[in-house]
C-alpha cells in the first residue's frame, strides 16, 4: 500500500487546504461553483428530462404511450369523426380527434418510455423544470398546457464525431 | 446446625466468593429508524452497558418497496426504468446486470460502441458513489467540511451523465441489445441519434483531471489527519475467514486481503482492454476500507481516460423486434456494483415480462455481518464501522 | 464607597460587550465555515448576510416552548441559567486597557478559573433531567470530559502566574510590557498550546464535541431544548469562546499592548488591539473546528490525563527553576 509522505504533520496540511479554500472563495478571480438560484438559473443540458410536450396535430390516440407507461399516468380519451371525402363520390374517412390528453406529473417517473414508443412524433422532451404547484391537483397538465411546452423544445444539437 | 457441621459438606473458606461489582442491567438503546448516521431507515436494537455494546439486532424492512413483485406485472423496458432506483446513489450500475441477463437469455450481443459507452457510464457511476461515501463517512466521524467538497466534485460527474442520458441519478439509457439508439420511433425523431453529444470528450477529460485532484485533496484533508487515523485504524477488523463466511463482497472483501474483483470476469463489458489496478488492504479495518475506495476512484478515472481515447464507431443497438418476447429459460448474471456484487436471476416463461425476478443486492449481505462484528465495541465505534460498510437502505430492503 | 449608578453602568457595558462578542464570533464561525466550504453562506438576510445572528435571535424568541412530559421540571428549566451565569462572570475581570476594566481583582486569575468550572454543573443537569437516553449519555460524557480538562487549564495558567509574580490580570500585562516580549514567546509557549487545547475542550467544540456528538447522539444533552433555552446555550457557547480567546491573549500574548504605539493613547487603541488578538485566536479555533474529526471518549481522556497534565507539570517545574535561577 502506498505510504503517505506528508511534508507537515497531517492536520496542518488539512488546515492549509481549508485556508486556501477560503481565499479562493473570497477572491473575485476564481469561478464561483454556486448558482444563486432564484436570481441566477443553471444552464441545463439540452437532453435533460424536464417536462413532456405534446403536439396535438400529430397525435392519433393510438394509446401506445398510455399502455407502456409504467405508472399509468397518461389519460387519453378520443372519438372518431367523419371527414368529408377528398374526391367526389369517394368514401368518408374517419379521423381520430383528441378529447382529453392529461399527464399527471405527480405520478410521472420521467423515464421517457412514452416519448420513445410514440410512432407519430407527438411527444417531445424539454429541459424545463420550474412548474411546481402549491396544490397537488394542479400537477395534472391538460392538453393546452402540454401544448405550451412545445415552444421550449430545444433544437437537435450536434454529435461527437 | 449440628447436622451441617457433622455432614462433612462444610464449604471451605477458599471456595467462598464475594462479588464486589455492582449488578447493573444493560440499557436498551434504540438506534432508531430516524437517525443521522444510518444511511436511511435502519433500526438497530442495541443492548448497551455504559458505552460498550453487548448485543445488536438489526430490524430491516422499513423501506421495502416490493421490487420483485412489481417486476412480475411489467414488461422488460418498464423494469429497466424501475431498477435503477434500487441503489439510488449509483444509478447506471443497477441496470447493467439486468440487461445482461436478458441478453443472455435472448442470446444477442451488444455492438462494440455500445459496450464502450456502457463501461464509461458505469465507471462514472462508481466515482459518483464513492464521492458520496467519502463525504458522508467523514461527516459521521466528525469532520464537517469534506462532504461539501465531495458534493461539489460530484456535480461535475452528474452533469456529464446528464448531458449524455438526460437524467442525473436515473439514466434509463440501456436497452436490450445496446443503448438507446434514437430519441423516438416517429418519422423525424428517428434521425435524432442519441449518441455522445458534441464536446463530451473534452469535458470528460477536464472532469477526470479534477477528479484526480479531488482524490489527492481528500487524501490530505481526511486521511492525513491524525485524529482520523486514531478513530479508524484497528477498529472493526474483519478477517478473511469472517468475510468469506458471511458473503460480504466489494471493497470490504478487498480490504480484508482477498483480491477478488468481478470486473475481471465479465464478458459483456470490455474491461480486459484497459489497464487498471485492483487495490487491496492488509488489515481489514475501517481505514483500509476507506483507502480502498479512494484508490478505486483514481483507477476508475484512469479507465475512463483510456476508454475515451479508444472508442470504436458503429451502431448503438443490435436489431431487436419491436415487441420483445424473451424465450423460456433462466439466467443469472452478476457484476461489480460500487457497493459490492449485484446479481439478477430471471425466470422467463416466454411472455412480455419475467415470470420471477430475484435481485441479489450487495448491501443486504454486507450488513449481515453487523451482529457479529459489533459485540464488545464502543458506541462511537459502531458509527465508524457502520459508515465504513457503505450500505444504502434502498439496496437492503429493495 | 461605590455607588449604585456606577455599578449599573459598568454592568450594562459588560453585558453589551458580552453580547456583541457572541454575535461577532457567530459571524466568524458561520461565515468562515461557509467560505472554507466554497459557498457564500447566509446571503439574503442583511447586507450580504452579515446580520444573520440578529435574525436567528428573533427566530428563537418566537418559537414554542416545548417541555417534555417526564422531565424534572425545575432542574430542566434552570440548567441553562447555570451555564449562562458562569460565562457572564468571566467578563468582569478582563482588562481592555489599564484603567478600563470591570473590576481589577487582586485574585483575577483565581476568580476566572473558579467561575468557569461552574458550567459543568449546568451541562450535567441538563443531560440528566431530560427524559431521554441519548441526552443522558451526552451529559455523562460531558461530565467526564469537563472535569478531566479542568486540570490542564489550571496548571498551564500557574506557569504564567509564577513568571509574572502576580495574579491580577492588569499586573500580568504590565509584566509583559516590562519584559518586552509576550509570555507565549518568553518561556510559556507550551503552556499557551496546552491552554488553547484545554479551552477548546471546556467549550465542547470539535474536536472535543463528544457530548454533542452530532452524528451519533443528535445534539447530545441539548436534544430536548428548544426555543429560548436553546438560544441561551448557543449564546453561552459563543460568549465562552470569545472570553477564552480574550483571556488567552491577555495572559499569553500581551493583552491591550502593542509595541511602538504611544502610551498616552492606550485608552483608545487598547480595546482595538485586544479585539484583534482575540479575533486571530478565534480564527484559528474556527479553522480547527472545521478540519478535524472528533475524538472518541477514551482517546479524549487519554489525551488529558496521560499527555497534557504531565506536560503542564513539567512546564511549571521548568518555570520555577528559571525563576529561581535568574
Amino acid at each position: 500500500m502506498k505510504n503517505f509522505r506528508p511534508k507537515l504533520p497531517g492536520f496542518l496540511t488539512g488546515m492549509k487546504i481549508l485556508l486556501f479554500n477560503m481565499f479562493k472563495t473570497l477572491s473575485p478571480f476564481s469561478p464561483n461553483p454556486n448558482v444563486n438560484y432564484p436570481f441566477e438559473k443553471e444552464i441545463v443540458a439540452p437532453r435533460a428530462r424536464g417536462v413532456i410536450a405534446l403536439d396535438q396535430e400529430a397525435c392519433t390516440s393510438c394509446m401506445l404511450c398510455a399502455r407502456q407507461c409504467p405508472d399509468w399516468c397518461i389519460y387519453i380519451e378520443g372519438h372518431k369523426e367523419l371527414q368529408p371525402p377528398t374526391k367526389p363520390g369517394g368514401r368518408q374517412r374517419s379521423r381520430a380527434v383528441l378529447d382529453r390528453f392529461d399527464i399527471d406529473y405527480a405520478l410521472c417517473m420521467y423515464c421517457g418510455i412514452c416519448v420513445e414508443v410514440c410512432p407519430f412524433d407527438a411527444l417531445f422532451w424539454t429541459p424545463e423544470y420550474e412548474y411546481s404547484e402549491y396544490n397537488m391537483g394542479d400537477m395534472l397538465h391538460d392538453k393546452t398546457r402540454l401544448d405550451q411546452w412545445l415552444k421550449t423544445v430545444p433544437e437537435v444539437e450536434g454529435l461527437e464525431s | 446446625m449440628d447436622e451441617i457441621l457433622n455432614s462433612g459438606n462444610i464449604p471451605y473458606v477458599s471456595e467462598a466468593s464475594v462479588s464486589v461489582e455492582i449488578e447493573t442491567e444493560d440499557m436498551t438503546l434504540n438506534i432508531g429508524p430516524q437517525h443521522p448516521s444510518t444511511h436511511g431507515v435502519l433500526r438497530l436494537v442495541a443492548k448497551v452497558d455504559g458505552e460498550k455494546i453487548s448485543s445488536v439486532e438489526p430490524v430491516l424492512g422499513y423501506m421495502h418497496r416490493g421490487y420483485e413483485k412489481l417486476a412480475e406485472v411489467r414488461t422488460y423496458p418498464q423494469i429497466t426504468t424501475l431498477v435503477n432506483r434500487i441503489d439510488w446513489v449509483s444509478g447506471f450500475a443497477n441496470e447493467i446486470p439486468f440487461i445482461a441477463a436478458t441478453e443472455k437469455l435472448m442470446e444477442i450481443e451488444a455492438p462494440e460502441r455500445a459496450k464502450h459507452i456502457r463501461l464509461i457510464l458505469t465507471e462514472m457511476a462508481r466515482i459518483a458513489s464513492h464521492f458520496v461515501f467519502n463525504g458522508a463517512y467523514a461527516l459521521e466521524i466528525g469532520a464537517l467540511t469534506p462532504i461539501f467538497l465531495a458534493m461539489e466534485d460530484r456535480e461535475r460527474i452528474l452533469d456529464l451523465i446528464e448531458s449524455v442520458t438526460g437524467g442525473r441519478f436515473h439514466p434509463n439509457f440501456n436497452r436490450i441489445g445496446g443503448i438507446k439508439p434514437a430519441a423516438g420511433s416517429g418519422p423525424t425523431t428517428k434521425k435524432n441519434v442519441q449518441d455522445l453529444p458534441s464536446g463530451f470528450y473534452q469535458e470528460t477529460r477536464d472532469a477526470m483531471e479534477k477528479v484526480l485532484e479531488a482524490v489527492e485533496r481528500m487524501e490530505d484533508l481526511v486521511g492525513g489527519n491524525e485524529v482520523f487515523k486514531m478513530r479508524t485504524k484497528g477498529v472493526g477488523i474483519i478477517s478473511k475467514e469472517l468475510a468469506e463466511e458471511y458473503g460480504v463482497s466489494g471493497p470490504i472483501l478487498r480490504a480484508s486481503g482477498v483480491k477478488f474483483d468481478l470486473r475481471t470476469q465479465t464478458d459483456f463489458l470490455p474491461y480486459d482492454k484497459f489497464e487498471y489496478e485492483i487495490p487491496t488492504g492488509e488489515n481489514g479495518d475501517c481505514y483500509d476500507r476507506w483507502y480502498v475506495r479512494l484508490v478505486e476512484m483514481r483507477e476508475s478515472a484512469k479507465i475512463i481516460l483510456q476508454a475515451i481515447d479508444s472508442m470504436p464507431s458503429g451502431p448503438l443497438q443490435t436489431k431487436v423486434p419491436k415487441v420483445i418476447k424473451v424465450p423460456k429459460g433462466q439466467s443469472y448474471v452478476r457484476t461489480e456494483n460500487p457497493k459490492g456484487e449485484m446479481g439478477y436471476y430471471i425466470i422467463s416463461e416466454g411472455g412480455l415480462g419475467p415470470y420471477r425476478l430475484k435481485i441479489r443486492t450487495p448491501s443486504f449481505s454486507n450488513i449481515s455481518i453487523l451482529p457479529v462484528l459489533l459485540e464488545g465495541q464502543l458506541l462511537p465505534d459502531l458509527i465508524a464501522i457502520m459508515g465504513s460498510l457503505d450500505f444504502v437502505l434502498g439496496d437492503v430492503d429493495r | 464607597m461605590i455607588d449604585g449608578s456606577e455599578i449599573l453602568v459598568k454592568a450594562g457595558i459588560v453585558l453589551a460587550f458580552a453580547l456583541n462578542g457572541a454575535v461577532i464570533f457567530t459571524i466568524l464561525d458561520v461565515k468562515g465555515a461557509s467560505w472554507m466550504q466554497r459557498r457564500p453562506g447566509p446571503l439574503h438576510v442583511g447586507l450580504r448576510g452579515f446580520i444573520f445572528p440578529l435574525a436567528e435571535i428573533i427566530k428563537f424568541f418566537q418559537k414554542e416552548d416545548i417541555t417534555p412530559k417526564n422531565v424534572d421540571t425545575a432542574v430542566f428549566k434552570w440548567a441553562p441559567a447555570y451555564v449562562l451565569a458562569s460565562v457572564f462572570g468571566l467578563f468582569v475581570v478582563v482588562p481592555i486597557s489599564p484603567t478600563l476594566v470591570g473590576s481589577d481583582l487582586d485574585l483575577g486569575v483565581f476568580y476566572l478559573l473558579a467561575i468557569s468550572s461552574l458550567s459543568t454543573l449546568g451541562v450535567l443537569t441538563a443531560g440528566w433531567s431530560s427524559a431521554n437516553k441519548y441526552s443522558l449519555m451526552g451529559g455523562i460524557r460531558a461530565a467526564g470530559q469537563l472535569i478531566a480538562y479542568e486540570l490542564p487549564l489550571i496548571l498551564s495558567v500557574v506557569g504564567v502566574v509564577i513568571q509574572a509574580e502576580t495574579m491580577s490580570l492588569v499586573g500580568i500585562v504590565e509584566k509583559q510590557i516590562e519584559w518586552g516580549l509576550p509570555f507565549a514567546i518568553s518561556g510559556q509557549g507550551i503552556a499557551f498550546i496546552i491552554f488553547m487545547i484545554a479551552a477548546t475542550a471546556e467549550m465542547m467544540r470539535v474536536p472535543f464535541d463528544m457530548p454533542i456528538g452530532e452524528s451519533e447522539l443528535v445534539s447530545g444533552f441539548l436534544t430536548e431544548y428548544s426555543g429560548v433555552r436553546f438560544l441561551i446555550f448557543y449564546i453561552a457557547e459563543y460568549m465562552n469562546m470569545f472570553i477564552m480567546c480574550a483571556i488567552a491573549s491577555t495572559l499569553f500574548l500581551g493583552g491591550y499592548h502593542f509595541p511602538l504605539l504611544p502610551v498616552e493613547w492606550v485608552n483608545f487603541y487598547g480595546p482595538v488591539v485586544l479585539i484583534t488578538k482575540t479575533f486571530l485566536l478565534g480564527f484559528i479555533l474556527v479553522l480547527v473546528r472545521w478540519s478535524f474529526p472528533r475524538f472518541r471518549e477514551d482517546q479524549l481522556q487519554n489525551l488529558a490525563w496521560k499527555i497534557l497534565i504531565p506536560l503542564s507539570l513539567l512546564n511549571i517545574l521548568i518555570t520555577s527553576i528559571m525563576k529561581v535561577v535568574f
